[in-house]
């Protein structure tokens, strides 16, 4: 698997006023996302997640080390424009990335920049709102919907410029459990059906539990990076970076330390939780 | 217990009169207790940021009553008695973006000296609320905007409680924080909540946090209350809570996954402490 993404001792520090010393956020972060991949990022605030992630689509610029994306160096500034085509962000909050006051205007605003021809625009349009399952809202005003329903759109969005890789930060941290359900789903989707590469940086363990790899950072460097299932069974490692694990993981964590049950701890879903649980208490 | 916050048959319509006219709350009867706990879920649109404005007079119920301590906070000449405003407490979503004074000490002052309070009792409050929300009392005389978002917000929280508020009322506070950071502010509501004996009302989208924190839940479902009651009972209906789209917490759904199996496991847990001792108790009897 050839990388769409390549750090090697990625280093970033924010510029800061003159007279202060600057503060590295990464501290020298080696990492390859290959194409494809499923990636989700965890790690509390100031870790560096979120400033790793904007060196992926050139928003921020390595202050040591270097960044490629499909090869192309994020440093120089020719390949500005085709990193972003390549790379592209959903973030946080869906108020702040809808700019159009129509749903389908909104996701055609990436491709008019791009020059686009209108007929293509229409049919990429309407594929990517029919991908996030958006496409009867298409006439409607974007602050009459949901905030799930927004982050789909502003998914859409990102669809539609058909980039290589899609990289989320904390797409669901300001939705409800339905608007969480719905935006996954078409993250998923994204990745399987679509083959876009997805990077998925996350404060919900349920949700990176869905990722073919983990990547844990701490302070400002990566502490763990493997499938969910080797990551989420390290316990106190995770502890220790301050995270917390699902409680499925937990329960069975704990009848091992506290009561000296020896059973697997590897339990990702409710599913297989209870099939442990079900042969322990048979 | 006694009654603090009470709503008779509240309904609030958002543009009456016009195409987007939309009923946010639908005749809502609720009795809050004085000191307790009380989480608020829902999802987006079911009604429960409108129901919390009408709490301290923000927005004036289109029928209805609201009453604090059996008083309707709306008098006769339709206007809402100005302490109500000091005596229940809103905390908004991301209340950092809500800082604007020069000092953090000022932006907490602002709360008691729109109270009128004599400037000594300001300061000692401004202390004390600092102490609260664990900032260190150095920092007083710095810009609220230098700090991280997660000190930004216990400024603002801070700011709610230097009012001495009898009810404080949290919108989604640990929204956008990581795990450390939630722990960290739910940590602080319930100290204050020990310490004050205040009543706090305490809105979420995690049912994993809210349910560890709340004495009751509230459960907010077009407009209408669906479930009023512990966590235990709320969370005993998880077909209507999913289909309310929200969530139960995964280690409710284990247990009633073993019970579908022909487990005999205590099924309304909804920590993984009481999942531990549900598990044992199963062991120790006999599940089958």
């Amino acid at each position: 698997m050839s990388a769409i993404i390549k750090t090697e001792n990625l280093q970033y520090a924010y510029p800061v006023e003159e007279g202060q010393l600057a503060v590295p956020v990464l501290k020298g972060v080696t990492l390859s996302v290959g194409r494809g991949e499923f990636v989700a990022v965890l790690g509390h605030n100031g870790s560096g997640k979120s400033t790793l992630a904007g060196c992926f689509n050139a928003i921020r610029l390595p202050t040591g080390g270097v960044c490629y994306v499909d090869m192309m160096d994020t440093r120089d500034e020719k390949n500005t424009y085709e990193v972003r085509k390549t790379v592209s962000m959903v973030f946080q909050n869906p108020d702040n990335q809808l700019v159009a006051t129509v749903v389908e205007e909104d996701v055609a605003f990436a491709l008019e920049n791009m020059g686009v021809p209108p007929e293509e625009i229409r049919v990429r349009v309407s594929d990517a709102l029919r991908a996030v399952d958006m496409y009867e809202y298409r006439a409607q005003a974007p602050h009459r919907l949901s905030g799930g329903q927004k982050q789909r759109v502003a998914i859409a969005g990102v669809i539609a410029m058909m980039p290589r890789c899609v990289v989320l930060d904390e797409p669901t941290a300001m939705l409800d459990p339905q608007g969480r359900r719905e935006v996954m789903h078409v993250v998923r989707a994204l990745n399987r059906t679509y083959g876009i590469t997805v990077v998925l940086i996350t404060h919900h363990m349920d949700e990176a539990v869905q990722a073919d790899r983990v990547v844990v950072m701490h302070q400002g460097e990566v502490l763990m990076d493997g499938a969910p299932r080797a990551i989420f069974t390290q316990v106190d490692k995770l502890r220790a970076a301050s995270l917390t694990v699902p409680q499925t993981i937990e329960v069975l964590y704990e009848l091992g330390r506290a009561d000296g049950a020896a059973l697997p701890v590897d339990a990702l879903t409710v599913k297989e939780c209870a099939d442990i649980l079900e042969k322990y208490l048979a | 217990m006694s009654t603090i916050l009470e709503t008779r048959g509240l309904t609030y319509v958002y543009g009456a009169g016009t195409p987007f006219e939309r009923v946010a709350l639908d005749h809502v009867d609720l009795r809050i207790e004085k000191g307790e706990i009380l989480g608020v879920i829902g999802h987006t649109g079911s009604g429960k940021s409108t129901l919390i404005q009408h709490f301290n007079g923000l927005l004036k119920p289109s029928a209805g009553e609201v009453l604090l301590d059996g008083r309707s906070i709306w008098d006769e000449k339709g206007k809402c008695a100005r302490e109500t405003r000091f005596r229940v407490g809103l905390v908004f979503q991301y209340p950092e973006y809500q800082l604007f004074e020069e000092t953090i000490a000022r932006d907490i002052a602002f709360g008691p000296s729109n109270m009128g309070l004599p400037q000594e009792e300001i300061d000692a409050r401004v202390r004390e609320s600092m102490r609260a929300v664990g900032l260190d009392e150095k920092l007083a005389g710095q810009s609220p905007f230098a700090l991280s978002g997660g000190q930004k917000r216990r400024v603002a929280i801070a700011g709610v409680i230097a009012m001495r508020p009898d009810v404080l009322v949290l919108d989604e506070p640990t929204a956008g924080l990581d795990p450390a950071g939630r722990d960290e502010i739910l940590e602080l509501v319930k100290q204050y909540h020990d310490t004050s004996g205040a009543t706090v009302l305490i809105v979420s989208h995690s049912m994993e946090d809210i349910a560890r924190l709340a004495d009751r839940l509230l459960v907010m479902d077009h407009s209408r209350v669906l479930f009023c009651d512990t966590p235990r009972e709320v969370f005993a209906h998880a077909e209507e809570i999913i289909a309310a789209g929200l969530d139960i917490p995964m280690i409710t759904k284990v247990m009633r996954e073993l019970a579908r199996r022909g487990l005999a496991v205590d099924t309304s847990v909804f920590t993984v402490p009481q999942a531990l001792d549900a598990i044992r108790a199963a062991k120790k009897g006999g599940a089958r």
